[in-house]
């Protein structure tokens, strides 16, 4: 029993230690891989524009690999279903319209149905730019650069709201069925598993990085886990939304875990972070310089860890799926002859997408867990702390 | 760089939704939940140190009960030695009495016997005593009468006690 706490504790450091490195190294590789995307963006649009006369009778009827994956991974303003192909080789794209929500701060609120303006349609003024394949905005027609705030019911909106239903009712019946059963009765069901779930979190995460502060941080830890979770299983549904897959998602997750953070941070945590203790005075400035890198790329590093992984999942089962229609294109026997391998490999990578939606959502629980013990890390216990390692 | 530049309106429902569900579940699931999670845990430490107790208890219950069960044999016996002791006691008292009242009776009778006997005795003494001197009344008698007669009737007489 003596021991436990103490060898945790010294584990979470070392990943401490480790996850400051990895984190260090997600920078780097995103802003290379930013970089390169950026490049790599440009440079296809120049091809496009280059190749656009010999490509543009060829890419009729012909699958866009890149549109289609970038169209499942970005949000919409409509939830498409499927297409219906008529004898003409024409599609009606079948999609469920959501409502738009628009502010412009000169003409004022207006909520349409996104029906309105699908298929290049214009209602009030507003109409959908298409022009990118990872993003559509709503502009004002003829004034593309005016300031219009697009508070819309999403796809990425709808479907977090599905979770968010999904999880208020499996919890808050769970809840209700501790008070009505009691407190010595054995958990059945739902509640079963979802205290599987809330124990673990509590006994692995909350008390080794919080120790007796854990119970106040439980809920938002809890609330963090779940949240993310359903999101990514909800995610992996077939016609599913990339939610969590979503860098704005994922800031604002991450936004609200540096505030808390921040907030709960103690003396001792700004006195460390200022004036690193038992280090030469030279080397203070440069100490000080990396720690306060250090404190931004946390959070940083939380959005850009969940959004990565879940966003190249997504991608990953994609077009695994989309090659089955780019052999296809070659041969229809060869499409043919490539779907059970497609499939294996998709349903693989389902699986192993199933383990990485628990794992994101337990590391994000789990790091901001890390963080909040760290700026909430009382000067005594440190001290023990310290000898213990020793 | 478009997949990399957040939207406001979703930034905007999410932080709206994960507050929302953060604070409902905070007072309706959270906190219930964890604090029936300790109370049980608490209550099954509990029970375990309940249950860890009573057998404590059991345990020296039963050896006292072993020992009262000892104690309890080790009076019986004694109990029936002392019984024992005391049928044996008042067999043997009830005996002594016995003959002491055997003894008495018999040495009652004896004097009652002696003194019967003694009776018997004096009363034949007393008999043959009146006998002789009625004898020697006769021979008194006879003598007066004949010297010879006298003789042969003393010799007679004398003849019958001796049968007598």
């Amino acid at each position: 029993m003596t021991n436990k706490p103490i060898s945790l504790h010294k584990i979470s450091k070392q990943v401490m230690g480790i996850n400051r490195l990895f984190s260090l190294l997600v920078l780097t590789f995103a802003v290379f891989g930013l970089s390169f995307f950026a490049v790599a963006q440009t440079e296809g649009n120049k091809t496009d524009s280059v190749k656009e006369p010999a490509e543009a009778k060829k890419e009729e009827g012909k699958l866009d690999v890149a549109k289609v994956i970038f169209g499942h991974i970005a949000d919409a303003h409509e939830w498409h279903l499927f297409a219906i192909k008529h004898a003409g080789g024409e599609e009606t794209p079948v999609a469920m319209p959501l409502p738009v929500i628009l502010y412009n701060p000169e003409k004022g609120l207006s909520v349409f149905s996104s029906s309105k303006i699908a298929e290049g349609g214009e209602y009030e003024g507003y109409v959908l730019d298409k022009s990118s394949a990872m993003k559509e905005k709503i502009i004002v027609k003829g004034h593309p650069a005016a300031k219009i705030y697009d508070v819309s019911i999403t796809k990425n909106v709808l479907s977090m709201l599905i979770g968010v239903v999904l999880l208020l009712w499996i919890l808050l019946k769970a809840g209700k069925k501790y008070a009505a059963n009691g407190t010595m009765t054995a958990p059945s069901g739902m509640q079963n598993f979802l205290e599987i779930v809330i124990i673990f979190l509590r006994d692995e995460v909350g008390k080794p990085c919080l120790g007796k502060k854990a119970d106040r941080y439980m809920p938002l830890l809890l609330t963090i886990f779940f949240f993310i979770w359903i999101n990514n299983l909800l995610g992996l549904l077939p016609g599913g939304a990339n939610f969590t897959g979503n860098i704005a998602v994922t800031s604002c997750l991450a936004l609200l875990s540096f505030i808390v953070i921040l907030a709960n941070s103690k003396k001792h945590f700004w006195s460390h972070l200022f004036n690193p203790p038992g280090v030469p005075g030279w080397m203070k400035p440069m100490l000080v310089l990396i720690e306060i890198i250090s404190l931004f790329i946390k959070p940083m590093a939380l959005m850009i860890r969940l959004f990565a992984n879940i966003m190249a999942g997504h991608i990953v089962i994609l077009a695994l799926i989309c090659m089955v229609f780019i052999f296809a294109v070659i041969n229809t026997y060869v499409g043919a002859g490539f779907v059970p391998v497609s499939i294996a490999f998709a349903i693989f990578m389902f699986l192993l997408e199933l383990l990485v939606g628990a794992i994101q959502a337990f590391i994000f629980c789990n790091l901001t867990a890390v963080f909040i013990g760290q700026s909430i890390e009382d000067p005594h216990e440190a001290h023990d702390a310290h000898e213990a390692h020793a | 760089m478009d997949l990399l530049t957040p939207e406001f309106g979703l930034f905007f429902w999410t932080l709206l939704a994960f507050l929302t569900v953060f604070f409902i579940l905070r007072k309706f699931a959270w906190k219930p939940i964890l604090s029936m999670l300790s109370e049980r845990e608490k209550g099954i430490a509990d029970s375990i140190a309940t249950a860890e107790r009573v057998k404590g208890e059991m345990s020296q219950l039963k050896a006292e009960n072993e020992k009262l069960l000892a104690q309890a044999r080790e009076e019986r016996t004694a109990m029936l030695k002392e019984a024992k002791e005391t049928r044996d006691k008042i067999v043997g008292e009830a005996k002594d009495a016995a003959k002491a009242e055997a003894n008495k009776i018999i040495i009652d009778a004896q004097h009652q016997i002696e003194q019967q006997k003694n009776a018997a005795l004096t009363q034949v003494k007393n008999e043959i005593g009146s006998l002789a001197i009625s004898v020697a009344e006769q021979i008194l008698r006879k003598q007066l009468n004949a010297a010879d007669g006298q003789e042969a009737y003393m010799k007679m007489l004398a003849d019958d006690i001796k049968l007598n």
